[in-house]
């Protein structure tokens, strides 16, 4: 895992500076600690997005790289330079809001240049790069539009012209995809991923929605209660989640409570009272033997079938309770003979596929290295 | 600092690692700046209003205490150094007390908030009827019905409360009309009664009543009439279930719109009224200007709005505990 | 049921406007009237436009007119420039020292009652006369302070109220783009609050326009507003001439109104338009 959690190191000798560097930052607003001691690193080139439920603290911690809130305690270094106390009109960032807040009394050709307009660019030069924007978001031909008279993508594709003609250090958004409807959104991801490429501007985004951040992110850090719980990519956080709020939060988890009965480098053996089994996984865990543990098995990992598998380690027998179709692949949720329900997903490969029936005795098994052990 | 600003404002990869104190001083300029500019603001609607609001009320209340004299202004101060330079407080009560002891005082107030009363009660009555009716009426009807409601708003109390003089007066078309329906045989006197002010009141207030239960009642969900309706509640006990106490806040806010001013009504009783008529807004404007009486005209300045921050305490008082129950 | 609750409503409804217009009507009917005796039609030479006629020969009146719309002027302008401040000051900034204390100050106008407001002012005038010599005597200097610092009490109000309505990220938004505090507040607040601005100046004027009580406490000798004049005319009874002008200003208001109703409701419906034709290009 390459999370960068934890104080950064002012001599950076493992790879290239820390573009942005968060220190140890605290935003109290009264007695709410809305963002506690959060240290985070983010490089160059990056699309960052902060991932996590209302209320978790992402969306501050963004104002704060902004420059909307100043924070309580800590520091924000942009390009080695310490900007926690510059306000937002001098900071070389920009943001992309979540309303777009676009200014409903100017043209979007306007609005593009109101920022270059603020840092007295030469005039010329302002209409050369409103141009230049527009067509890099297909908006050419819109310039004399009012923001009322834009469907909400064309409005989404406006405030991100605005907000990148600047060419910002750092480009903020906002739940950039919240407004706009599902098939719109699928479209508009990979839009923003090009432009990104296609200008190296580093990204931070905000969003509550774990697919937005699994599709968009280079990296991704899941955020609860002010606090920031990993950092790491996307296939890091889904496959190595670090603690039961983290493993749940991304996609869905059957989650199982086990106590360690055998701890050896190599593997470790969980006995799971909900499963009637134990469970055998195939890489060490770091833990005080009988401590309890979680474990934590993705659906799609576990496999169905009528006869008995060949292994004989995470075999389990069930029924199967309920069956929903969905197309591309098929949720069942099986029945153990302890009375716990397991979620278990499997592809829909073939159009003509023997499907199981309800009510049927199924075999249930997985490989050693798809359980997830977490200790907190 | 022009600099320093550049430095940071100015993007580009150029600038890499510039001091970092530096760069903090200049946040902290900005910081300074704004921090003016937000004194500024407060600042000046502030004084403007400690000087000539706050200020000239403490100066009736201070005048409220002192005596009258024979000079301009007339009025004895209210603290005066002594020979043995002794700031001297001199608290006169007398005023209040011949306030609170003349009757004729004490029959002015009891009818002003009679008279306000009233006419708020009136206004609420017809009042209510007509927001609602605008407020379901159809579209473009609403609209319109709004700006008239708005429309006598702004055009001048005083002559629409003179446009009741010529009505009311006694070869108006009122009386006329009341002859030739032979229901009186002889003009009578509209002009100048109590039933004038009450009329004038009613008519002038009327428009505030009417916006903030308009507003309430639009603002109402029909969805909670028809779910009333879906579970057997007819259209009047709807009305009187769901329909007033939701637009309750209107009703509380359309009646102190019209009663603290009526209260304190001055035009209104001037020229429908009778010479009899007794309102409070009357009697201060005459003790002043007729009997220049300061002390005293200020003393009953002071217990009006006594009575009027009472009822406003009152008023919010009654719907907090609403609002908790 | 519901017939008969929507035919007690709409006859509410006729009654209530009927109320409210029938007195103006008969006041603009009676300005055409050639009696003197005002309520007396006098058919044989009426309809008349002589009262007309007279109003404008009229120089008091006129002088009078021409005073009251100086001061409102000056007051509008007065009042919604402390009033947008102060709305600012309490709309946006959460805390600051004697917030309370502000908030109360710039309610309690509306509440007091006229005659005290007038009063206190008169004793602020008189006390700071004889403390600092000004303001030398009374006028329309006195009058304008007096108004503004009632009608300013409304254009917080009015202005106050859409502010709020302000999307805050707009400001944000533009600061985030390098815009400093007064320019944001120069380019994008305040063209995004100038109807309001426009409604509380026109509030702020005729509160000043049409205020008797206030402006007989803090006026002078010399200095003798329109409302001043035609209360102390109408004090002694009907007059034909005060028809005529009654009806001349419901003719301004009415049109005012009625241009101003007709452009909201347009620019409404426009956009409704506009952002329907934009939602359905690209579905």
């Amino acid at each position: 895992m390459n999370a960068v959690v934890g104080a950064g190191v002012e001599t950076g000798q493992k790879g290239p500076a820390p573009y942005v560097r968060i220190e140890r930052l605290t935003k109290r607003f009264g007695d709410f600690v809305a963002v506690r001691q959060v240290s985070l690193e983010i490089q160059r080139g990056e699309i960052f997005c902060l991932l996590g439920g209302s209320g978790c603290g992402k969306t501050t911690l963004l104002r704060m790289l902004a420059g909307f809130e100043t924070p309580t305690d800590g520091a924000i270094f942009i390009d080695g330079v310490d900007v926690t106390q510059v306000p937002p009109y001098e900071r070389p960032v920009n943001m992309m809001f979540q309303s777009y807040a676009l200014f409903p009394h100017m043209t979007v050709a306007q609005n593009v240049a109101f920022g270059l307009k603020q840092d007295g660019t030469a005039r010329g030069e302002i209409e050369s790069r409103v141009q230049e924007m527009l067509s890099l978001v297909q908006l050419n031909g819109y310039e004399k539009r009012k923001p009322h008279q834009l469907s909400g993508g064309q409005r989404q594709r406006v405030a991100l012209a605005r907000a990148l003609v600047k060419r910002p250090k750092l480009l903020l958004l906002d739940e950039p995809l919240g407004a706009l409807d599902k098939k719109l959104r699928e479209h508009t991801q990979f839009e923003l991923v090009n432009l990104q490429e296609k200008l190296g501007v580093t990204f931070v985004i905000v969003t509550h929605d774990q697919e937005e951040a699994m599709t968009l992110a280079s990296r991704i850090g899941v955020m609860r209660a002010g606090e920031i719980l990993q950092v790491g990519t996307p296939a890091d956080i889904y496959e190595f989640p670090n603690s039961r709020f983290v493993a749940d939060f991304i996609g869905s988890v059957n989650m199982v409570e086990g106590r360690l009965i055998e701890d050896e480098p190599d593997h470790v053996r969980i006995e799971c009272a909900q499963l009637g089994a134990i469970v055998y996984v195939d890489h060490g865990v770091s833990s005080p033997p009988d401590a309890p543990v979680s474990v934590a098995i993705r659906p799609e990992k576990i496999q169905l079938s009528r006869e008995r598998p060949e292994q004989t380690d995470n075999v389990l027998q069930g029924v199967i309770a309920g069956i929903a179709y969905l197309g591309n692949a098929t949720r069942y949720l099986v029945r153990l003979p302890t009375g716990f329900l397991l979620r278990v997903t499997a592809p829909n490969v073939f159009r003509h596929e023997e499907r199981l029936e309800p009510d049927e005795r199924v075999w249930l098994h997985w490989h050693s290295s798809s359980p997830v052990v977490v200790t907190r | 600092m022009a600099a320093l600003a550049l430095l940071l404002t100015g993007g580009g990869d150029a600038v890499s690692v510039s001091a970092p104190a530096g760069t903090r001083l200049a946040g902290r300029f900005a910081a300074i700046r704004g921090a003016l500019g937000r004194r500024a603001v407060i600042a000046l609607p502030y004084a403007w209003l400690a000087v000539f609001f706050l200020v000239p009320f403490l100066i009736v209340l201070k005048i409220a205490f002192s005596n009258i004299q024979l000079s301009m202004p007339p009025v004895e101060p209210v603290m005066v150094w002594t020979a043995d330079h002794v700031l001297q407080l001199r608290l006169h009560f007398s005023n209040f007390t011949f306030v609170f002891g003349d009757e004729l005082y004490l029959a002015a107030f009891v009818n002003s908030l009679q008279v306000a009363g009233v006419s708020t009660l009136f206004a609420l009555l017809i009042g209510y009827p007509m927001a609602y009716g605008i407020a379901r009426a159809p579209g473009a009807w609403r609209n319109i019905l709004f700006l008239l409601v708005v429309l006598p708003f702004f055009t001048s109390f005083l002559l629409r409360v003179y446009a009741w003089m010529g009505l009311l007066g006694r070869s108006g078309p009122i009386n006329a009309l009341l002859m030739q329906l032979g229901i009186i045989h002889e003009p009578v006197q509209l002009l100048q009664t109590d039933f004038a002010v009450y009329l004038g009141m009613v008519y002038s207030y009327l428009p505030f009543m009417v916006l903030p239960l308009y507003s309430a009642i639009e603002k109402l969900d029909l969805t909670l009439l028809e779910a009333a309706a879906d579970l057997g509640c007819r259209p009047a006990k709807a009305f009187f279930m769901i329909t007033l106490p939701l637009t309750k806040e209107g009703i509380f806010a359309g009646c102190l719109l019209v009663f603290i001013p009526a209260v304190g009504e001055y035009v209104i009783p001037a020229l429908l009224g009778g010479p009899d008529t007794l309102m409070i807004g009357r009697v201060v404007w005459d003790e002043f200007f007729g009997n220049r009486d300061w002390p005293v005209a200020s003393a009953l300045a002071i217990v009006l709005l006594v009575i009027l921050a009472g009822f406003v305490l009152l008023l919010q008082r009654v719907q907090a505990q609403e609002g908790e129950a | 049921m519901n017939d008969r609750r929507s035919f007690f409503v709409l006859t509410m409804l006729v009654f209530g406007f009927a109320f409210l217009y029938l007195p103006i009507i008969a006041m603009v009917i009676y300005s055409f009237n050639a009696s003197r005796l005002v309520t007396v039609w006098d058919s044989a030479n009426s309809p008349t436009l002589a009262w007309y006629v007279e109003l404008f020969h009229n120089s008091q009146i006129m002088d009078a007119a021409k005073l009251s719309f100086r001061i409102a002027s000056v007051n509008a302008t007065g009042a919604v420039i402390l009033g947008t401040l102060a709305a600012f000051a309490l709309q946006r900034y959460r805390k600051f020292r004697g917030r309370a204390m502000f908030g109360l100050l710039t309610t309690a106008p509306m509440v007091l009652p006229e005659v005290i407001t007038g009063l206190s002012l008169l004793l602020l005038f008189v006390a700071l006369e004889q403390g600092i010599g000004w303001p030398s005597g009374r006028g329309a200097t006195t009058i304008t302070i007096a108004h503004m610092t009632f009608s300013m009490a409304y254009a917080i109000v009015v202005i106050q109220a859409r502010l709020a309505t302000v999307d805050r990220s707009l400001e944000e938004a533009a600061m985030d783009l390098g815009a400093r505090p007064w320019k944001v507040f120069a380019v994008i607040t305040l063209p995004l609050i100038a109807s309001a601005i426009a409604s509380a100046w026109v509030l702020a004027f005729i509160l000043s326009w049409d205020d008797i009580v206030i402006t007989s406490f803090v006026s002078g000798p010399g200095s003798t507003t329109l409302p001043q004049l035609v209360f102390s005319k109408v004090r002694l009874g009907v007059s034909p001439d005060i028809n005529a002008l009654a009806t001349i200003l419901v003719l301004i208001v009415s049109l005012a109104v009625v241009v101003a109703g007709t452009y909201m409701m347009r620019r409404d419906r426009r956009r409704m338009r506009d952002s329907q034709a934009a939602q359905g290009a690209t579905g």
